[in-house]
């Protein structure tokens, strides 16, 4: 079907191109694509170099502070849901976490630039702690792409958390657990494969977000881990260069080709572990 | 044995404070981000506040905040959506009822069953570098826009090939975004449509297709249209696909130049034009806004997304009426 030809189209792009181009992969090399520590396809022809490794860092620091903060959230969030709530509370809840993701991506990427950086990052940070932040920083991204999986988390594991059999539960108190103890020694180690199963969707998705960060935290690739710095991530770097004029079949093209495609693997490897065991944990309880 | 009664004495109660410590933290992180969502609202609504006039909505971009306004956005946003919907709703459902109505479980359709479900996970930036391949550039097959003319014999319009920045591209970019998230959201409605309606339909000596088009569509109707209104909403507020395909961020003209409804309608060849026209929508004047750090361009920005919200909510608060309305009356 017409989903099919999606992924042939993208890999052939990026890797085998058509007799009269090279590819990327044959210009550059894998080895100085995943080992060169500079990133700068856009100077002048003598500078540039081609190395990825900036870019994933980028990336990394960024799923890094959402992951910090929109999975905890999360699985709080899914525990008091299908653990503690009044069903009541429930329905309240659950609208509002839909809200929360409706929201398109480029809300939050505002909220992150003129809100969070100049009302909370700056004064926190610059003026308490005395360490230099520019209007972009990665902290100001990663703190709204994680609010932006909050919902994703909650709702993915809530649904795992309610399919653990009440008999479980039942068991727990009979042995004189707290709720607390049903909570956290039964349910969740019971459903902990469903859970990491949504942890990887989510830390897939803010790996492939894109506006958010752009807003905030765009900067120069560099190899850094300092959350107060500007960076870029891979899908940063594509974006900036898409709104300028790219030369067909240049290097710089080219090499557009080679980090998407390098983002779509490693999404679709995510996404690939966690729908197989979302897979097989609903088979277990049925 | 009394000592060690008032040792378990002692961890019992540590037990309990531990455990309503938990539920308190739970209840606070729920609320908490419950209130994210007021504060990011209100905040936005407050920063927006003023500059939310009926001339904001009928201006063209400009580069003065004062006089900047948002038809281009919001008319290239409705039109993208409406040529997405045309396209992509016949196709997701049509492989839905395929898949669900039809398919045999073969490995094949498991292979293409995974692949949706995978597809619908694809950051929307990596959509945008395909469109930009396939529909903008077309490969590549052709150096120069080669000029088309086509006559419908009352009006003739005319496209490039290769297509270029223009409406179709990016609602064709678009279709390709949504089509997981249909498909997957039709085969859901169409599975909870129960077996013994099809057994009965079929028992009356209905075909398949009679029993599919006059029994198993219209039941599973509301379950698919919300699927699909969620899924265009979606598509709706995507910036990063548009914005890879190089869809123009500071245009100020409607797409076919189209100047009113009256307009419209004595000009009947700019309707069928304004599909291979080049265009903007709300998300991209948005990004546009916020990048620009001149004076006034933040509540510009906050305007905008405002209007892009309003236009969501609207999209909504129809699927969820959709919902409501038809599901009291099926009852099985």
């Amino acid at each position: 079907m017409t989903t099919l030809s999606i992924i042939y189209v993208l890999v052939t792009e990026a890797i085998v191109s058509l007799p009269p181009d090279t590819s990327f992969f044959q210009e550059i090399g894998l080895v100085e694509f995943f080992s060169e520590t500079r990133w700068t396809p856009q100077y002048a022809e003598e500078q540039r170099h081609y190395g990825i490794l900036p870019l994933l860092c980028g990336t990394l620091l960024i799923t890094g502070i959402s992951g910090l903060i929109g999975l905890p959230a999360g699985l709080m969030i899914a525990i008091y849901l299908s653990e503690y709530a009044t069903p009541r509370t429930r329905s309240l809840c659950k609208p509002m976490l839909e809200l929360l993701a409706g929201i398109p991506t480029i809300v939050y990427g505002y909220f992150a630039l003129k809100v969070l950086t100049p009302f909370f990052i700056v004064p926190v940070f610059k003026h308490t702690f005395g360490l230099s932040v520019g209007g972009f920083n990665a902290l100001a991204g990663g703190i709204v792409v994680g609010i932006m999986i909050i919902p994703m988390v909650a709702s993915l594991s809530e649904d795992v958390l309610r399919a653990v059999p009440n008999s479980l539960r039942e068991a727990g108190y009979a042995l004189g657990s707290t709720k607390f103890d049903v909570s956290a020694k039964i349910v969740v180690p019971s459903a902990l494969s469903g859970i990491l199963a949504s942890f990887l969707l989510a830390l897939s998705r803010s790996i492939g977000e894109t506006m958010a960060v752009a807003i905030a935290s765009t900067g120069q690739p560099a190899l850094t881990l300092n959350p107060l710095d500007a960076i870029q991530t891979m899908t940063i770097f594509i974006v900036n260069v898409m709104q300028g004029e790219v030369v067909a079949g240049s290097t710089l093209e080219k090499s557009l080709y080679a980090v998407a495609l390098v983002l779509f693997i490693i999404t679709l490897g995510m996404n690939m572990v966690s729908q197989m065991v979302l897979a097989r944990y609903r088979e277990v309880y049925q | 044995m009394n000592l060690h009664d008032d040792f378990y004495e002692r961890k019992l109660v540590l037990r309990h404070r531990l455990g309503q410590a938990f539920e308190w933290l739970c209840r606070l992180t729920t609320w908490l981000s419950m209130g994210l969502l007021a504060v990011l609202l209100l905040g936005i609504g407050r920063q927006a506040w003023g500059w939310l006039t009926f001339g904001f909505l009928t201006r063209g971009n400009s580069y003065i905040a004062e006089e900047a306004g948002i038809v281009a956005g919001l008319c290239g946003s409705l039109w993208l959506i409406g040529l997405t919907a045309i396209m992509a709703v016949p196709l997701g459902v049509g492989a839905a009822v395929y898949l669900e109505e039809y398919a045999r479980p073969t490995r094949l359709t498991k292979l293409i069953q995974l692949n949706i479900s995978n597809l619908a996970g694809v950051p929307s930036i990596v959509y945008g570098i395909l469109g930009f391949t396939v529909f903008v550039r077309m490969f590549g097959l052709r150096d120069r826009p080669e000029k088309f003319v086509c006559s419908l014999g009352f009006v003739e319009f005319s496209f490039e090939l290769p297509l270029g920045r223009v409406v179709v591209s990016g609602a064709a970019t678009l279709t390709l975004l949504s089509l997981p998230v249909i498909i997957i959201a039709a085969q859901e409605a169409l599975r909870a449509v129960p077996a013994s309606l099809r057994h009965a339909s079929l028992a009356l000596g209905a075909t398949k297709w009679q029993t599919v088009r006059h029994q198993v569509l219209p039941a599973a109707l509301p379950g698919i249209l919300t699927g699909v209104i969620l899924a265009l909403s979606r598509a709706l507020g995507e910036t990063a696909p548009l914005l890879v395909l190089g869809a123009a961020a500071q245009l100020s003209v409607v797409p076919g130049r189209i100047a009113g409804i009256t307009d419209a309608l004595t000009h009947p060849g700019k309707l069928v034009q304004a599909p291979f026209d080049q265009f903007t929508a709300i998300p991209l004047q948005i990004y546009s806004w916020v990048s620009d750090s001149s004076r006034g361009f933040e509540y510009v920005s906050a305007a905008g997304i405002v209007v892009l919200l309003v236009v969501l909510v609207l999209m909504n608060g129809t699927a969820i009426f959709i919902r409501q309305r038809f599901q009291k009356k099926i009852r099985w």
